[in-house]
């Protein structure tokens, strides 16, 4: 049985089947993740947590770790979105994935949810159901509401990966 | 970090003693948004580590804030915060 979403292991691969909406979700989030990967001079919070700071405490160190390591970060980021990208099906359908490209989704999704975490704010005390039930009682289709659901999807769908990544 | 499928083990203290052969350490940090699930497939993925012991160090992370993943000489604990990186953990390169 399978569920919209959720990853099951079949064989060497990681398998599910995406419906038309959250093929578009997706889609969206991705492309929004790589705008902010591929902007070197991005001044938003999220793109420091994409790329921290090694040294926190030295201004110096900090940048000249970013001088050496940053271009690769980038283009490694940029380039398991491109194929995560690459996996989904134009409308709805069904998503395969073997161990490289379960990889370069759980990365992906990573960046993603970082990303959205911090513009969401979310912090260790963050009960996701109450934020969103919340946001949704002022406004269903308000920012909040749709990035928290997004958020909580994303959430979603990576544990589902993972775990059939790791069944043993 | 987030996750349901782990209990928290009891706490333990943290091992990080100086070795004058061993300088510089990696320390990745706690984040809410990182699955603990993915951050022992990380621990397991970069370092080679064990289950066990890249469960243990997530547990160390997610319960004490921070945890040593590594040590050694300072370029190589660079080379490991940057995979870190990659891999989206928040982690920083230290004096041990």
């Amino acid at each position: 049985m399978s569920y919209p979403g959720l990853f099951h292991r079949d064989g060497d691969h990681c398998v599910t089947t995406l419906r038309a909406t959250e093929v578009g979700i997706l889609r969206r989030v991705f492309t929004e993740t790589a705008n902010l990967v591929s902007d070197r001079h991005s001044a938003d919070p999220a793109a420091a947590r994409l790329f921290p700071e090694a040294y926190p405490d030295d201004v110096a160190e900090s940048e000249e770790f970013r001088r050496f390591t940053e271009d690769e970060l980038r283009a490694e980021k940029s380039h398991q979105i491109g194929v995560v990208l690459g996996c989904l099906p134009h409308r709805a359908g069904q998503v395969r994935l073997d161990e490289d490209h379960a990889e370069a989704w759980l990365r992906a999704l990573t960046d993603a949810r970082l990303t959205l975490g911090i513009r969401m704010e979310i912090d260790e005390n963050t009960d996701l159901g109450a934020e969103i039930d919340n946001a949704a009682m002022r406004d269903p289709t308000g920012f909040r509401a749709v990035q928290l659901s997004v958020y909580g999807y994303l959430t979603y769908v990576q544990e589902s990966l993972i775990e059939a990544l790791t069944e043993t | 970090m987030t996750g349901t499928q782990l209990t928290p083990a009891e706490a333990t203290e943290a091992h990080e003693t100086a070795d004058p052969d061993r300088p510089w350490i990696t320390v990745v940090h706690n984040d809410p948004v990182n699955l603990m699930s993915y951050v022992t497939w990380v621990f397991q993925k970069l370092f080679g580590y064990s289950r066990a012991k890249a469960e243990k160090l997530m547990l160390d992370v997610h319960h004490k804030g921070r945890a040593v993943v590594s040590s050694g000489i300072r370029e190589r604990m660079e080379y490991d915060a940057s995979r870190l990186h990659a891999y989206g953990l928040w982690a920083t390169v230290e004096r041990s």
